[in-house]
């Protein structure tokens, strides 16, 4: 019974922390392309790179929420 | 009747050869590298030396293209482009193939059913036994709602047949209300296990670890040969007693690098195919389609971040000079 619990947790509260940080990373990186549009290609590689870091570690959580319920 | 949608995060071994195991992983990863190597074979024969390449020559000289122009304006000289494209483009290549090749109709659904004995339940049944002799002229069956809540979802476990071959009247009712709860039709050896014929490569933790250990690794070697001895400066530094700190910090963040990038690609792969599992479990008209989708542009994205992560690393270990 508590694993069903312990597999929501762990994906919910996991999943807050990179939502916040992809939200601001786009933000900022939107906010570059608007003020040099010229560099939008250099700035979107670098965003999508840092956008793919913060989802991994939403990622592990979501691998610990399945290895919790399926293992 | 279906007992709920087939999720497994091992692989299932289809056969063994000589003692390897080949599991459906590993038969898919292999589909996809043969029809690579026929591709750039055909390519290969077929090479016209024109300034207007048509048909085959134009899709593969486009794939090389992009990819080379993406490793020149990372890594900057021609020289070093040249020594990381094959390993960028390689990665790409492999791993988007493999990502979208479980979106294919037939991969992951079209199976086999395997005889296997009650699984996970030793201990648990044996107490069943006995709580089922204690109350054998009350009750025929028992509820097992222990065993009932664990087979929904079939995982593979490592089975043994010892309970299967008692002899008492009542552990053949316990077992086969066991079966009939889950239910399935089989009836003295316990439930019928679901093997899919192929599963996409990258949703196997092995080859997604491979994958990042041979990243990881040419990251080191691209270092010693771009920056000779100086890059072991990187790591045992010892000039003061907080660089020296630091050092240590960088060894553990490459072993940290391998674990991220092969769970990376694993959750992302794996976890889509758990998704389109359960959702075509609970709606399969129209609904798993924006899903699809969504798993399509994943796993392009997945392809193109371990590629990309790849090259960025290759870049700055072949950047280091000394300070």
């Amino acid at each position: 019974m508590y694993t069903d619990l312990a597999a929501a947790l762990a994906i919910g509260l996991g999943a807050i922390g990179p939502g916040i940080g992809i939200g601001l990373l786009t933000a900022k990186g939107l906010e570059a392309i608007g003020r040099n549009p010229e560099a939008a290609g250099k700035i979107q590689t670098n965003m999508i790179l840092g956008i793919a870091f913060a989802e991994a570690v939403a990622i592990y959580a979501l691998v610990v929420a399945l290895i919790i319920k399926f293992v | 009747m279906s007992a709920g949608p087939h999720v497994a995060i091992n692989a299932e071994t289809l056969f063994t050869v000589g003692g390897v195991h080949i599991t459906n992983s590993l038969l898919t990863s292999l589909i996809v590298s043969a029809s690579i190597i026929l591709f750039a074979l055909i390519v290969r024969l077929k090479l016209k030396p024109t300034s207007r390449p048509t048909g085959l020559q134009n899709f593969a000289e486009w794939i090389v293209e992009s990819l080379y122009n993406l490793t020149y304006s990372v890594a900057g000289n021609v020289k070093k482009s040249r020594f990381f494209f094959p390993f960028v483009a390689t990665f790409f290549i492999f791993i988007i193939l493999n990502n979208w090749l479980g979106l294919m109709p037939g991969v992951a659904t079209v199976g086999i059913k395997e005889e296997a004995p009650v699984e996970k339940v030793t201990k648990e049944t044996k107490v069943e036994v006995k709580q089922v002799e204690e109350v054998k002229d009350e009750t025929g069956t028992v509820e097992e709602i222990k065993v009932e809540h664990e087979t929904p979802i079939e995982v593979k476990k490592e089975a043994t047949v010892e309970e299967t071959t008692e002899s008492e009247p009542t552990t053949h009712e316990t077992v086969t209300s066991v079966a009939a709860s889950a239910g399935e039709n089989s009836h003295e050896t316990g439930h019928t296990k679901f093997v899919p014929l192929l599963r996409p490569g990258t949703s196997d933790i092995n080859t997604t670890l491979a994958l990042a250990l041979i990243s990881v690794f040419m990251v080191q070697f691209v270092g010693l040969r771009f920056a000779g001895l100086a890059y072991l400066t990187k790591f045992f530094n010892f000039s003061n007693p907080l660089m020296f700190f630091v050092g240590i910090l960088e060894i553990i963040s490459e072993l940290a690098k391998i674990i991220s990038f092969a769970f990376r690609l694993f959750g992302n792969i794996f976890a889509g195919e758990v998704l389109l599992a359960v959702i075509s479990f609970l709606v399969p008209l129209l609904v798993p389609a924006p899903f699809y989708g969504m798993e399509i542009f994943v796993g392009f994205i997945q392809a193109l971040v371990f590629a990309m992560l790849t090259l960025v690393f290759f870049n700055m270990a072949a950047q280091h000079h000394k300070h």
